[in-house]
This record gives C-alpha cells, structure tokens and sequence, in this order.
C-alpha cells in the first residue's frame, strides 16, 4: 500500500501532474536556461537536489514550525540548499556555473519548490515528502530536457555541444533557427508541449468557465 | 513545546539560523581550494585563448604543464611607469610587493600599488585607479617569444570587462582577444565573447609607423578599402558603449600610460 503511495509520488509529476505542464510553475527557469543541453541538465540536477532534500528537511521539522513564520523558515532552508548547490556547481562544473550561476540563484524564487514544500511536506513524513519532490523536480526536468534538446539542436545544430546537424556557415546545409535561441521559443515548445499532453489526457483541460 | 509561542518562534528561528549558516559556509570554506584552482585555470585559459592557441582541444592538465613549463610560457611582473620586468627579490623588495602572492586586481585597490589614472587629453577606460605593476604572459617557441598577452580592462556600459590582448612577436600585431569577466546584456555587449566578433581581430595594427597607438573599434564596419582598415575593428551592433569601453581600453592599456614603455622596449630590442 505505501509503495503504491510512494510509486505515485514520484511518477505523477511526470505525466498527470506535470509542474510547469499542468500546473504552469516554474516557467521563467524553463524559458532562461534551456538554450543548451547542457545548462538544462546541470539545472534539472540542480533542482532535483534542492527539491528532494528541501521537502524532507521541511518535513522533518514540520512540527516545530511556528505556522506564523512557516515561509520565512522555508524559504531559508530552501535558500541554504541553493547555496551550497551553487558552491558544488562552482567546484566541479566551473564553466557551466559561469553561465548559470543567476539562474541557480533563481532555484529560491523556483514556485515549485515553494510549492511543494508548502503543500506537501508541511503535511506528509519525511521519506514520502522527499519522494514527492524527486517526482516533481523530474516533472520539471523532463520538461526541460525535451525542451532543451530541440532548442540546441534547431537553434544551433548541436547536441551537447557536438555538431548534430552541420552549419551551413561552417559549411553544411543547415540553417539555424535563431528564435530557438531566443527565451521566447520556450514559450512556444512548452505550449506544443501541453497541447501534445493534454490531446493524450484529455482529463488535464481545464473546464471553460 | 509549543512553537506557536514567541519564546518557540524565536527558539525556532534562532536554532534554524544557525544551522542553515553553518551549513553554507562550510561549504564554502570547504569547496574554496577547488574553486580558486578552477579560477585560476579559467584565467589560463583565457590567456591561451587570446593568444590564438587551441585550447578547446586541451585538457586541463596540459593548460597547467604549459603553464609551469617556463620554456612555453613565462608570466613576468612589469613595472608599467618604466617598463622594467620585476623579476628579481630586490626589486620586488624596492616596489613593495611580495612576488608570490601578487593580485594584480587586489593591487588596484591598494593605494599604495595603484595610482591615479590621469585622464589629461590621454585615453582613459572608465576607471579611476590602476595598479602599478603588472603581469604579462609571454608564449614562447623555441626561444623566440611568439606572443605577448596583456591582461586588460575598462568599463563597458553595466561592468568593469576583464581580459586579454595579445600582440604578437613583432609588438604591433594583435594576435587576438578575450574577455573572461564581464557583465555586459547578454546578445547585445555580452557578443564580446562571439567567437566570430574576436576573430576580427587577429592580425590588427595596433600602432601607426611612428609607434603612436592608433587603433579604434568603430561604429558599424570596416570599410576594407580605407587605408585605416587595419587600425580598425567592426563594432558591435546594439553595444555602442560596450564597443567605445573596448576601444578605449585598448587603447589605454597598449598606449604609454599602460603597457607602452614596455612594448617599446620589447620592439627595440627587435
């Protein structure tokens, strides 16, 4: 029975309960950081730490939360996390930092995270709470990748860095789109991204009010 | 106990403070040999780079062979008001330094390693002091020195670039440059790290026949048939400040307050 609980946990924020597909969060990360491959992964890692530990160290001290000041204490020991996050990042992956290192900041402002420590670690057991941020920052990490990976590969012909589709500047045949680089194109991937999501659950529109 | 209370919401707020503190600056003071080591090979790099070396396709334990091998490259300490090389313990002695622990950035803000930059007429960067000694990497082949890199700097329109120049044997060619801190908007000033931008300027004069600086970034491109063309490069299209700061460095740093008595000395001994 808690398997099933825990299974659910992780595995409904990929699909059913999709943070930035169903719920809309997280959004201006998704739109900065997924110009490259790259930069997604290391932020979809990033927020996987920052979200799993998060919830299970709110979820802990739960009970001794005064719920006058419940924000405050999250926010700190959210804004902690993010901090010694960007400390490692720093250290082994210094030329990804360079260019992250705002928006690895930005993982404290991140709604999900809020969100999650808020509506579910302030009421659940640490373990089932930690599960659930995995299952979330995944959610947002899927999303992520796929939209990093067509944004690299049409933006630039690359993946990771390595030519994919050749230039036609440096001599192939493809010619970049350069929207792709651009933070708007997120908007665009992220809508399609939706549409698909919501053709296949169909449970996920909303009710025309 | 109730945390609901005042004496538990500060007992809470206290305790949770604490921790949280404790938690990140261990982390810091923990990761900081790790990520001084990383600076101090991104500056490496930068150096390489400006100099026209192909550093994409070297690990990071070849940057720091080169580096430590003083036949490839040598980092010597110029005394910019006369040009001399500082490269003995008396003369470190004489200027006040301590050879090994030497912070050209740290020194620009000692009053006593720095001076004022006197802006008389003369070409100024956006800064109000440098620092009186200065480090330049020499590349160096066989026993010839192929390149000179000079670490620059200057405002742009939001930050303070930092960089590199390199000339190239002859002391008026550049060989190339790089900026390896900045905070210029990204796509518009933030194009100074555009590769194709900073290959424009290999093989620039930087010096006109009488060995005055005469070098410009201008606005929009280079008409190719002006016979000013090699003193000049394109500049960046929506960066009219960030390419004027890059122009004004330049010119600052390769001139006689900056880098000049050196240079000279280096061509006449050519």
């Amino acid at each position: 029975m808690a398997d099933t609980k825990q299974k659910e946990a992780l595995l409904n924020p990929l699909f059913n309960n999709n943070p930035i597909a169903l719920q809309v969060l997280g959004i201006c990360s998704a739109l900065a950081v997924t110009t490259k491959l790259e930069t997604s992964v290391i932020m979809a890692i990033s927020v996987i730490v920052v979200l799993g530990f998060s919830s299970a160290a709110v979820s802990a001290i739960r009970h001794y939360i005064p719920s006058s000041i419940r924000i405050i204490v999250q926010m700190t020991i959210i804004s902690s996390l993010v901090i010694v996050v960007d400390q490692f990042l720093q250290a082994f992956a210094p030329t990804a930092s360079k260019t992250m290192s705002v928006f690895v900041g930005l993982i404290i402002t991140n709604c999900i995270v809020m969100g999650r420590a808020e509506a579910f670690a302030m009421k659940n057991p640490p373990l089932i709470s930690a599960i659930d941020g995995v299952g979330t920052a995944l959610g947002y990490s899927l999303i992520l990748i796929i939209v990093g990976f067509f944004r690299e590969l049409l933006g630039s012909g690359k993946l990771f860095g390595f030519s994919i589709l050749p230039l036609l500047n440096e001599g192939g045949w493809y010619v970049p789109n350069g929207l792709m680089l651009l933070p708007p194109s997120a908007f665009f991937l992220i809508g399609l991204i939706i549409w698909a999501l919501r053709t296949w659950k169909p449970e996920q529109v909303e009710a025309n009010g | 106990m109730n945390p609901n209370t005042i004496k538990g919401t500060l007992l809470v707020s206290v305790v949770l403070c604490v921790v949280c503190s404790l938690l990140v600056s261990s982390a810091a003071v923990l990761l900081r040999p790790l990520q001084e080591a990383n600076k101090k090979l991104d500056l490496q790099r930068n150096v390489l780079l400006a100099a026209g070396v192909d550093v994409d396709s070297m690990s990071s334990e070849e940057i720091v062979e080169m580096f430590n091998d003083e036949t490839k490259v040598k980092r010597v300490l110029i005394d910019l008001s006369t040009g001399e090389a500082i490269d003995s313990e008396a003369k470190a002695e004489a200027a006040g330094i301590d050879l090994a622990s030497y912070d050209s950035k740290k020194a620009a803000k000692n009053p006593k390693l720095s001076q004022r930059v006197h802006a008389k007429g003369g070409p100024t960067f956006g800064i109000s002091r440098r620092e009186k000694y200065a480090y330049v990497y020499q590349i160096l082949k066989g026993n010839k020195i192929e390149q000179f890199v000079l670490p620059i700097y200057g405002k742009g329109l939001w930050s303070t670039l930092y960089g590199f120049l390199a000339l190239q044997g002859d002391v008026r060619t550049v060989g190339g440059i790089t900026f390896y801190e900045h905070k210029e908007t990204p796509g518009l000033g933030g194009e100074v790290d555009n590769p194709r931008w900073k290959a424009k300027w290999a093989e620039k004069q930087v010096f006109d026949d009488q060995g005055k600086v005469d070098f410009r970034v201008v606005k929009g491109t280079v008409d190719p048939n002006s016979a000013q063309a090699a003193h000049q490069v394109d500049g960046l299209s929506g960066a009219t400040i960030t390419s004027r700061g890059v122009s004004n460095m330049v010119q600052y740093w390769v001139g006689p307050d900056g880098f000049g008595k050196f240079l000279e000395k280096q061509r006449a001994q050519q």
